[in-house]
């Protein structure tokens, strides 16, 4: 059960101008897992060509520091592009993560989804 | 010897482990998977409180992912040894790998400013954020880990949970 590789991992949603994506998984972890989520998040950008990307961590309860590279990748591929990407919805004890890497000054992170919309 | 009597009646809880394992699994996502949930689920069992099982289980991840990764270099043949042992007040673990270690003390600061940006190096410091005690041996294959429960789970300390 462990390999999924084609299992679509990201709710994508249309709302205005900016896409918003649900995660899937409730635990962002394991190489590969994260190698997939990493690669359609990247998918967005430079495949569909999305660039206000909202990423909404409502469902997420746990992310090892491997997925926080991949965000940090994403954050670079989109500023490249000219887009911005904002976090939303980051259960207290991830959001603990980043304040502890100190992500949480390399990320736009807002509490609520609707705030987040209007910050961009 | 009435004394030898009360000394063997003496609670021995503090100082012998209530659960000791040891165990080998291949370098592989998969077991390291099934051997964090049989931990967790230890955990759970013996009732440690949320807030402990998130860190543990976070340093956890983070120990085996860079046992697997850079330690074995995801060499399947190289095994990962794991002894946890789970006393009334902590729990304890050491992680070693079949690879060559590596000098902590090499790990550049991922919050300095210009490594914000690194995808990679943060496993080490969220351990040690998570944990109260992370130690390598000299060769640096083996990290040693320990946890202190916190005595009652204070809600206003850490806003919600």
């Amino acid at each position: 059960m462990s390999s999924q590789p084609r299992r679509r991992r990201l709710e994508v949603e249309q709302i205005g101008d900016v896409t918003v994506v649900n995660f899937v998984d409730r635990k962002i972890l394991d190489d590969q897992n994260i190698q997939i989520i990493g690669d359609q998040l990247f998918g967005l950008v430079e495949n569909e060509g999305f660039r206000k990307l909202l990423l909404n961590f409502g469902n997420v309860e746990y992310l090892s520091s491997a997925a926080l590279g991949k965000l940090i990748t994403l954050n670079k591929k989109l500023h490249t592009a000219g887009g911005r990407l904002i976090l939303c919805n980051i259960d207290p004890q991830i959001l603990e993560v980043f304040e502890i890497t100190k992500l949480d000054k390399v990320f736009n992170i807002q509490k609520e989804e609707q705030a987040a919309l209007q910050a961009f | 010897m009435p004394l030898t009597v009360a000394t063997i009646m003496k609670p021995q809880r503090d100082v012998s482990p209530a659960i000791a394992l040891e165990v080998s699994i291949p370098s592989d996502a998969a077991e390291a998977r099934r051997l964090q949930d049989e931990i967790e689920q230890v955990l759970l069992a013996r009732q440690v409180n949320d807030r402990d099982i998130f860190s543990i289980k976070l340093a956890l991840e983070e120990a085996l992912v860079n046992a697997i990764k850079h330690g074995n270099q995801m060499n399947h043949l190289k095994k990962i040894h794991v002894a946890y042992q789970l006393f009334p007040d902590h729990f304890d673990i050491q992680i070693t790998d079949d690879g060559p270690g590596f000098d902590p003390s090499d790990v550049p600061d991922p919050t300095a400013f210009e490594n914000l940006e690194r995808p990679c190096g943060r496993g080490l410091m969220l351990m040690r954020h998570y944990m109260n005690e992370v130690a390598y041996n000299d060769l640096g294959n083996t990290v040693t880990m320990s946890k202190l429960f916190r005595t009652n789970p204070n809600p206003s300390a850490n806003g919600k949970k």
